[in-house]
């Protein structure tokens, strides 16, 4: 099986978020880069199928030069090889970033193509359906289980209140869901072998962005706890309030 | 949970490539996954979790600055001495085991043994298949190891071993032991396997201190062993010691990983425990505590990292790594006696790691040179003038 990964270097997840003082974009100083971790279950993914199958496991992904530190990361899990897709920035339209992936995935005849079901940073979870518009692919989102057989998978994903199986033909795009696998822990063996592992960068005409920030801001600041009593007698209270107002139970 | 992140007050980060980093981090997560949630019942019981070895074995960690060609990871020494910080932040018994298979049993075979015993040996230890302790130390002769007096006799196409040898970690779970022995007055080593008869490796018990960890005595009665077992390029008593500096290096990372968990859980305690209406980090006589925590610390990741560029450069000088041993255990042990402290009454129970830290750098403190000896090795150094002949 011949498969690609797309991933996307994101802020880990305990990282602080500053604004920066023209408010459209994050300081990314001191902020820790991470491999998105919807992406990780991808890799993981990818690499238990040509585990099985065999074949090879391709990373992609689209940013400047300082993004190959993330994608040795995933080399380091075992994929094969990459390509970084030069970009000056990683752009804020999904629409620019799914049109260049699809461009570089259409080269590779992947028989499937693996995805996180989101980016951590911005949440648009537009990716894997953009990409699978454009190749004309039968796209599955927030799988959580996946069978490949011949030229066929089945996929179990996640929906409102269940799950749902599907079956598709190949070639074919997954967006993983936490749930799918336990990706593996990086062996030192496979970091020393990342490093030796080619990064392809290609490059492509990026189109204009049509989705512009405007403004950035923080989300409002929790509200203290609150006390609604002492002993076994405010626990009534406390189910009312977590039934009415928290609506957790 | 919070993640653990590593106290950095100098930028001592940016020293360290990615690759160190990637090593560092993936063990981090490794130790916080799948050591911490085990490791104090592990304590309490006096058991070693054997179900890790084969975990460790797949993240590369046996041996892991030896080269690839032999099953090994061959990462550099700095990155090895972060991966030993790594795992004592879980527990000394953890690093322990790592140092010993690594250091004490496949660099003696890398280093002394045959080509025949180096392509046995060396990939099954990678792998974790076998497990391997190291006999130096035995009742009467601790610090003072030229003095042992275990004896082998050549008899035909065999050695026979007689003696006994004391505080050998893993011995009663080794599959192989490095048994250091006189043959004709001159120090040899030797590989003897589990099950050779005249030969025993009954645990030490009811140990306060790495608890977590398998202690031994390896017993050895007209032990017949086949002369392919000997390691044919170690003569005298330099080539277990230079065993024990390998170990040492990676004892003076270690510690600084126990320093860490202690300090960190002091941290955090200090400034959330209420006393008199405020957290108790905002009195004097805490923060001088924990300011004393993080000083050392610095101090000890700086040292540990030259310590490692020279080592990466064949620089490295064995009394430099009893500076390291013997300073960074010290303060770790200071570090945790500190931490236990600010802990009150809590620092007593397993829910806080800072007193099974405490207990285990008691032995650190002492294995593989004592702290007294290392001050005579660097003492004698810088003189030119050796105290304990």
């Amino acid at each position: 099986m011949n498969v690609a990964v797309c991933m996307k270097q994101t802020p880990d997840t305990e990282a602080q978020i500053k604004i920066s003082d023209e408010g459209t974009s994050i300081v990314p100083e001191g902020i820790k880069w991470i491999v998105n971790p919807y992406d990780e279950f991808a890799i993981e993914e990818g690499l238990r199928i040509t585990e099985k199958h065999g074949g090879e496991v391709t990373l992609i992904s689209l940013g400047p030069p300082s993004v190959e530190k993330t994608i040795r990361e995933g080399l380091a899990m075992g994929a094969h090889k990459a390509i970084r897709i030069d970009a000056p920035a990683v752009p804020s339209d999904p629409m620019v970033t799914g049109r260049a992936l699809a461009e570089v995935l259409q080269e590779g005849h992947y028989d499937i193509i693996l995805f996180g079901k989101q980016a951590i940073d911005d949440d648009h979870t537009q990716i894997a359906s953009i990409v699978g518009g454009f190749l004309n692919l039968p796209v599955v989102t927030v799988v959580v289980e996946l069978h490949l057989d011949g030229n066929r998978g089945t996929a179990v994903r996640e929906v409102e209140g269940g799950h749902e199986t599907v079956s598709f033909p190949l070639p074919a795009i997954i967006s993983a869901q936490r749930g799918l696998n336990e990706p593996r822990y990086r062996s030192l063996k496979g970091i020393m072998a990342a490093k030796k592992k080619p990064i392809a960068v290609k490059t492509v005409n990026l189109e204009k962005e049509h989705l512009v920030i405007e403004k950035l801001s923080y989300p409002p600041p929790k509200k203290p706890g609150r006390i609604v009593g002492e002993g076994p007698k405010a626990v009534p209270e406390l189910v009312r309030l977590l039934h009415e107002e928290a609506k957790v139970i | 949970m919070k993640k653990f992140e590593s106290p950095d007050y100098y930028n001592v980060d940016d020293l360290l490539s990615d690759e160190e980093k990637m090593i560092r981090q993936s063990v981090r997560e490794w130790v916080d996954e799948e050591v911490l949630p085990v490791i104090e019942q592990a304590y309490q019981k006096a058991e070693f979790p054997l179900h890790l070895v084969s975990q460790m074995a797949e993240l590369g960690l046996f041996g892991a600055n030896l080269p690839e060609k032999y099953g090994c990871a061959g990462v550099n020494n700095v990155a090895y001495g972060l991966m030993m910080q790594e795992l004592e932040r879980g527990d000394s018994g953890i690093r322990s085991f790592a140092s010993v298979q690594g250091a004490l049993v496949m660099y003696p075979i890398f280093t002394y043994g045959s080509e025949e015993q180096k392509d046995y040996w060396l990939p099954r230890l990678a792998r974790g298949e076998k497990i391997g302790c190291f006999g130096l130390t035995e009742p009467d002769f601790g610090s003072n190891p030229g003095g042992l007096q275990t004896k082998a006799v050549k008899d035909g196409q065999s050695y026979v071993v007689n003696g006994a040898k004391m505080w050998i970690t893993n011995g009663s779970i080794a599959d192989v032991a490095v048994v250091w022995a006189k043959l004709e007055g001159e120090i040899r080593g030797f590989l003897v396997e589990k099950g050779t008869p005249g030969f025993e490796a009954p645990e030490t018990k009811d140990k306060h201190s790495l608890r977590a960890s398998v202690t031994s005595e390896l017993v050895f009665q007209d032990c017949r062993i086949p002369a392919a077992n000997l390691l044919p390029n170690a003569r005298g008593l330099k080539a277990p010691l230079s065993c024990l500096t390998q170990a040492r290096y990676g004892i003076a990372w270690g510690a600084i990983g126990s320093a860490m968990a202690c300090y960190d859980e002091a941290l955090n305690y200090a400034t959330t425990r209420i006393q008199f209406d405020k957290p108790i980090a905002s009195f004097q006589l805490v923060q001088n505590k924990l300011v004393y925590m993080i000083t050392e610390i610095t101090k000890m990741q700086l040292l540990a990292l030259q310590l490692g560029r020279l080592k990466d450069q064949n620089k490295m000088r064995f009394t430099q790594v009893s500076l390291a041993k013997r300073n960074n255990v010290y303060h770790a042990l200071q570090i945790a006696r500190m931490a236990r402290d600010i802990l009150g009454a809590n620092g007593i129970v397993s829910e806080y790691q800072s007193m099974r830290h405490m207990c285990n750098l008691e032995s650190v403190y002492t294995y593989e040179g004592t702290h007294d000896i290392h001050t005579l090795i660097v003492g004698e150094d810088i003189t030119g003038i050796p105290a304990y002949s």
